[in-house]
């Protein structure tokens, strides 16, 4: 299952350079930890104690929703994705 | 000129890496906020209560404690808003002395953000930047379309499609280029950092946001200032990204660790938020360490409805260490209080000043913040931009013939007409 996972500037450094990885995995979770086996880099920065940092937000895109859809509305890391769906690393800190 | 430039960087508040001063708001090892670093020893002996008191009675007067290079060139008027001592209002709550501090008549929007925006606007303007916007509930919108159209920028403003008619017209009236969408307020802030990610636009509260939020401390700055260069021991302040409380807060101690007053700071900070949107007084009272996001937020006061606040834990985290407490006010509750601070002290505020007034009064009920005890309320910003939520409440004005019988009819001023057939008595002489 292709999934594709955008990745924000300031983590390109650590995913060679890319502004997209393609990575396989039938949960967000599983999606990351693969992007994350493709480019260790990413692990410290992405996750502390095995949980997305407190201050990233996740979504995933794809057929059937409008939106960029937040995770912590759906199952966290265990939201299912289904093949050509986007997965989305944003910083939270942002607004108010 | 010496230099009165004392911002040292931005550093992280999760890991204390400092940052070169750029547009920029989180740190890139672990994506905490980034907040602007001052030399406070330098400040120590740079400022002093004469020269803040010999100069103009508004938030520049404490220019050496915002971050930027120069002067300001955006906002010169901004703050210096009014602390007012609320007898009638203190009397209706059953406290000994309260306080209001009114950013409802700030200049030139009539809320709190105006403060922030002419920071962040005189910030985008030294790194050079011309297109500049934000995601906003509405106040922020007003604020910086009025201040960029001043400073001559481009400016994109995104909004939930449901924000209040006044706010939406209060913005688009200067120009700026007003874009609906149709989600929450945090869908149109994700989409702002986003745009912000990629075209490196000036997002005032998104890649400005460590020199923005800088601003709501003139707020704390003033209130200590009025009283008399001291502290409160109370304040209660409103809550939607839960930057302004940590900025109160933050002011209290720059002002200590500065020397403008000598006492260290025990300001209890409490926070008010809306029962439809309440996720950081959710997280206080249910003593969760992280808040909980609100999805869909439901509540009159739109100014307030952020589901998923980025200060959230750092404000919760605040009112446990200072001893505070967040507590949270239905519409129904919001609107009594708009109508009580609006008719024992005559300020109409915003949704958002009476959800802070209501939670204060719980707070005070429930003794959480003791009736013998300073209190200050804070009200960011003016009712004339939420009318749609008190119309309802307020009864309709009597309409009559424009005659002088009419009136004194109507204000029971004259018995009824006598019968022809009896005699008149005669109309008693004006005083």
């Amino acid at each position: 299952m292709a999934i594709k996972i955008e990745i924000p500037g300031p983590l390109r450094e650590q995913a060679g350079g890319n502004t997209e990885v393609t990575v396989t995995g039938a949960t967000v979770g599983a999606a990351l930890a693969d992007l994350v086996k493709q480019y260790p880099a990413l692990g410290p920065k992405l996750f502390l104690n095995g949980q997305v940092r407190q201050h990233i937000n996740v979504f995933f895109r794809g057929p059937g929703f409008e939106t960029d859809e937040d995770i912590r509305y759906h199952d966290d890391l265990d939201t299912p994705l289904q093949d050509g769906m986007t997965v989305l690393v944003i910083p939270a800190v942002a607004g108010g | 000129m010496a230099n009165r430039d004392f911002s040292t960087g931005l550093r992280c508040r999760l890991c204390g890496k400092l940052y070169p001063k750029s547009a920029i708001n989180f740190c890139v090892d672990d994506f905490g906020p980034l907040e602007v670093a001052y030399d406070y020893d330098r400040l120590r002996s740079a400022v002093s209560r004469t020269l803040i008191e010999k100069r103009p009675w508004n938030m520049w007067r404490y220019r050496e404690l915002l971050p930027l290079a120069g002067e300001p060139t955006v906002g010169e008027h901004v703050g210096g808003t009014p602390l007012i001592r609320a007898d009638r209002l203190a009397e209706a709550l059953g406290v000994e002395r309260l306080w209001i501090k009114n950013d409802a008549v700030n200049f030139p929007t009539l809320s709190f953000k105006d403060r922030v925006v002419s920071v962040a606007l005189s910030k985008a303007c030294e790194f050079g930047m011309r297109t500049v916007g934000c995601a906003s509930t509405g106040n922020l919108a007003n604020s910086v379309a009025a201040q960029a159209a001043g400073a001559g920028l481009e400016t994109f403003i995104l909004v939930p499609a449901d924000l209040e008619r006044a706010k939406v017209l209060g913005t688009a009236v200067y120009g700026a280029k007003v874009i609906k969408l149709t989600g929450t307020y945090d869908e149109v802030n994700r989409v702002c950092t986003q745009i912000a990610l990629k075209y490196g636009w000036g997002f005032v509260n998104v890649n400005l946001r460590p020199f923005y939020a800088e601003g709501s401390k003139t707020m704390g700055f003033e209130i200590a200032e009025e009283l008399g260069w001291r502290f409160p021991p109370h304040v209660v302040c409103p809550m939607a990204g839960g930057a302004l409380i940590g900025k109160i807060h933050k002011a209290f101690t720059e002002l200590h660790a500065t020397g403008l007053v000598d006492t260290p700071v025990t300001t209890k900070m409490y926070g008010a938020q809306a029962a439809g949107c309440n996720p950081i007084s959710d997280c206080v009272k249910s003593g969760r360490e992280r808040h909980k996001p609100v999805r869909r937020p439901n509540t009159i006061c739109k100014s307030l409805a952020i589901g998923d606040p980025a200060d959230g834990f750092f404000a919760a985290k605040l009112i446990r260490e200072t001893g505070g407490w967040a507590d949270d006010a239905t519409d129904e509750e919001i609107v009594e209080a708009m109508l009580l601070l609006a008719r024992t002290e005559g300020v109409f505020a915003e949704t958002a000043g009476g959800t802070t007034l209501a939670v204060a009064k719980k707070l005070i009920d429930s003794g959480r913040i003791p009736r013998n005890e300073e209190i200050v309320l804070c009200i960011t910003g003016n009712g004339l931009k939420t009318q749609d939520a008190v119309f309802d409440a307020i009864e309709q004005p009597a309409t009559i013939p424009p005659t002088l019988a009419a009136f004194e009819e109507l204000a029971g001023l004259k018995t009824p007409a006598p019968k022809t057939d009896e005699p008149k008595t005669p109309e008693p002489a004006l005083a």
